[in-house]
């Protein structure tokens, strides 16, 4: 077997491989340079050089949707692995029933963003007009904790699965040689729990890093921006680039706009990538 | 055991090979036809020598039906392929765009007017001095950049407010009682008074959700946009002044206040909304256009005779001329970069649709258009109907010079404003501020090509 793997290895790497340039590695090497060019369609582009990239910020919402994005990564990040890891904590405590709340809580992940935004769209109005206070798409504070709520939903499941799995393999002897030197059970989290669990922590801020960055069918269908582009976050506010203006120009800016996101991305996902990894221990 | 080795690289690589071609033809397949089928009559083809084909990417979900059946009546005749792709409701642009890029892109499509020209003018074809052109009963069909002509329109609509007579007349009036906006004005504060005794309201919901907010942000935003241009005797403008925003705040007040919900539900209500309360009888007026005849008549709910059209009375001008919003904001335009042969068999294709027997027959019962060509059949749709004879009758109809706003962002903004307006989250300066900085800015932003 070992032989065989060796020799036929191309076969087993090649359709994934082929599958991943043609449906990433090509187009994304296209997207930055479509984004040095005006253009209607991709066949036909003329070379401007620079241009999009000093034009990125002369529809003023860049910069708002960059702030929005930004704090609404922070708060999501934040409430999520928090209350991830708790609810991990509480259903590793070997209760009654812990299978289904483990079911229960993962399910939200199943439905696609575009349907539980206009879901929690109807259910949030439904709790605003009962409180007489203005729709979500007016006020640009509900929309941002109506994504938080919406997100904080459909990811704590998921963080949660990956925290019990890192929580299930924190060797119990530990834990046992831990409370026999006499630690409280806030000591055992925190000393021991916690740094043993650290692996896990970087993933799950990675990935509800990244993903509430890049955030956009719930933001399109939650609230679409609105009231006027003030809960607009990235993604969206490239798409608006990119279609809701007439004129070639706008296509290559709503490019730029995207290679610029995406190294926001990068430098951010490194940074955090660097910060938690530092903090792992050896097991 | 080597045969054994040969099957396994075999079924590996049949895999492989099977993994591509699946993942190839999802691919073009989800984007050809995301919504719309085809239907392309190949056999027919095949047995003539008919050089160049049609591909027509239709904007109009709503007679998608009837579009695959005309081109397979044309095939049938002529043996030239017409297939025929209809984009999904509000994903046209964004079809297009990515259609455009093949390398059997759309021989005909459609732009909305001078500023979705813009996207597009590269790619349109010069119709100067094609058959089609010369069909035309009014040049104002013509869509032109410059002296060239580039998109065709093919189909005029009418927009103003359904009404519902019998409701009317319940009330206590006709729809000769209101010819100004201060009759219309009187009536619907009369039934909005009166509503708990009679049971419904003056307006269905102005509902600013994005499936309805175009009626407003474009269509009813067309008549202070119209007057103010018939003033200055222009035709589009960098700057538009916000002349008659104060009639534009009036009527829309009495949308909003004389509806059948209150003005902070407005934001989450749809056009489904709107439409269903007008066809339950809960209002009496539904401002919208000549396309939704079928949607009214349909399951019989209304007849011909219990609905009309009145013109959306503004205030402005000489109201008792005053006609529908009649206008066009579908042009056709052929793909310039196609084969030579393919734009022939599309500008046969188009001029036989509006020429022959068939076509025009289907244009104008089955899709339910009135279409600004000679052969033009007539229409039963009761709006049109309507339209004609104001417009015999002497009245002035009003033109749509929706076309001419700057971009959909603007219309966008407006959208937002006017419903935090309405729901009271914002002010009507605020609404201002979008109609009259927001066009200039889009304006400006346009003009940086």
């Amino acid at each position: 077997m070992e032989k065989a793997i060796k020799k036929f290895w191309p076969v087993f790497i090649l359709p994934t491989l082929a599958a991943f340039i043609i449906g990433f590695i090509w187009p994304f090497i296209w997207g930055i340079g479509l984004s040095f060019c005006k253009f209607t369609t991709v066949k036909n582009v003329q070379f401007v050089g620079l241009d999009n990239y000093f034009k990125i910020w002369q529809d003023n919402t860049f910069v708002h949707a960059f702030v929005f994005t930004t704090a609404f990564t922070i708060v999501s990040t934040v409430l999520i692995n928090v209350l991830g890891f708790t609810l991990a904590l509480l259903l590793t405590r070997h209760v009654r029933g812990t299978n289904i709340f483990r079911t229960v809580y993962f399910m939200p992940n199943l439905i696609g963003g575009v349907v539980l935004g206009y879901i929690w769209q109807t259910l949030l109005n439904g709790l605003l007009t009962v409180l007489e206070k203005p729709l979500i798409t007016l006020n640009a504070t509900y929309g941002f904790w109506g994504i938080v709520i919406l997100m904080c939903w459909q990811q704590i499941g998921y963080m949660m699965i990956i925290y019990i799995a890192g929580l299930q393999n924190v060797p119990t002897d530990l834990i046992e040689a831990a409370r026999i030197d006499g630690a409280t059970s806030r000591q055992v989290l925190t000393r021991v729990k916690i740094p043993m669990v650290m692996p896990s922590i970087t993933i799950c801020t990675f990935l509800t890093l990244t993903n509430s960055f890049k955030l956009f069918d719930q933001n399109l269908s939650l609230t679409g921006g609105e009231p006027a582009k003030a809960s607009q976050m990235l993604a969206l506010n490239i798409y608006d680039t990119f279609y809701a203006r007439s004129g070639a120009q706008w296509k290559g800016i709503g490019q730029a706009k995207a290679v610029v996101f995406f190294l926001a991305v990068v430098v951010i996902a490194l940074i955090q990538l660097r910060l938690t990894r530092s903090k792992e221990v050896q097991q | 055991m080597k045969a054994k080795k040969l099957l396994s690289l075999g079924i590996a690589g049949t895999m492989a090979v099977a993994l591509l071609a699946g993942c190839s033809s999802s691919g073009s397949s989800s984007s050809a036809a995301s919504s719309g089928d085809t239907a392309t009559s190949e056999a027919s083809a095949a047995s003539t020598t008919a050089a160049g084909k049609v591909y027509y990417l239709n904007f109009k979900p709503e007679q998608d039906e009837q579009w695959q059946a005309l081109a397979k009546v044309y095939t049938e005749q002529t043996g030239v392929p017409v297939t025929v792709v209809t984009a999904a409701s509000g994903e046209y642009e964004t079809t297009l765009m990515s259609e455009m890029a093949k390398s059997d892109a759309p021989t005909l499509f459609q732009v909305n007017g001078p500023i979705g020209l813009a996207n597009w003018k590269d790619y349109c074809y010069d119709l100067t001095g094609s058959d089609i052109l010369g069909q035309l009963t009014s040049d104002t069909y013509a869509l032109k950049d410059g002296d060239a002509t580039l998109g065709i329109g093919y189909v005029i609509e009418s927009y103003g407010l359904i009404t519902n007579k019998t409701l009317l007349e319940k009330a206590g009036y006709t729809i000769d009682d209101i010819k100004s906006f201060e009759d219309l004005k009187k009536v619907a504060e009369d039934i909005t008074a009166r509503q708990d005794e009679l049971g419904f309201a003056a307006f269905t919901s102005a509902g600013m959700d994005s499936s309805s907010d175009w009626r407003y942000k474009t269509h009813l935003a067309n008549l202070p946009i119209y007057f103010e241009y018939q003033d200055e005797g222009i035709t589009s403008t960098d700057a538009i002044k916000g002349t008659y925003l104060d009639n534009y705040k009036n009527i829309f007040d009495l949308y909003i206040n004389n509806s059948t919900c209150a003005p902070t539900e407005l934001a989450g209500k749809t056009a489904d909304d709107s439409r269903n309360e007008f066809l339950a009888g809960e209002a009496v007026f539904y401002q919208n256009g000549s396309w939704e005849y079928v949607n009214l008549t349909q399951d019989g709910t209304f007849t011909d005779d219990d609905l009309a059209m009145i013109p959306i009375y503004f205030g402005v001008g000489d109201e008792a001329n005053q006609g529908l919003c009649t206008g066009t904001e579908n042009y056709w335009c052929v793909n310039s970069e196609a084969p030579e042969e393919d734009i022939q068999a599309t500008l046969d294709f188009i001029n036989w649709c509006v020429t022959s027997e068939e076509g025009t027959k289907a244009m104008a019962n089955d899709m339910g258009f009135v279409i600004p060509f000679k052969g033009a059949q007539e229409s039963s749709n009761v709006f049109v109907k309507q339209d004609q004879e104001m417009t015999a009758a002497g009245k002035t109809p009003v033109s749509w010079n929706f076309t001419t706003m700057p971009s959909e962002n603007w219309k966008n903004g407006v959208g937002s404003a006017l419903t935090a307006y309405a729901a009271g989250t914002g002010d009507w300066d605020g609404v201002v501020t979008a109609f009259v900085d927001g066009w200039a800015t889009e304006a400006a932003l346009n003009a940086t090509a």
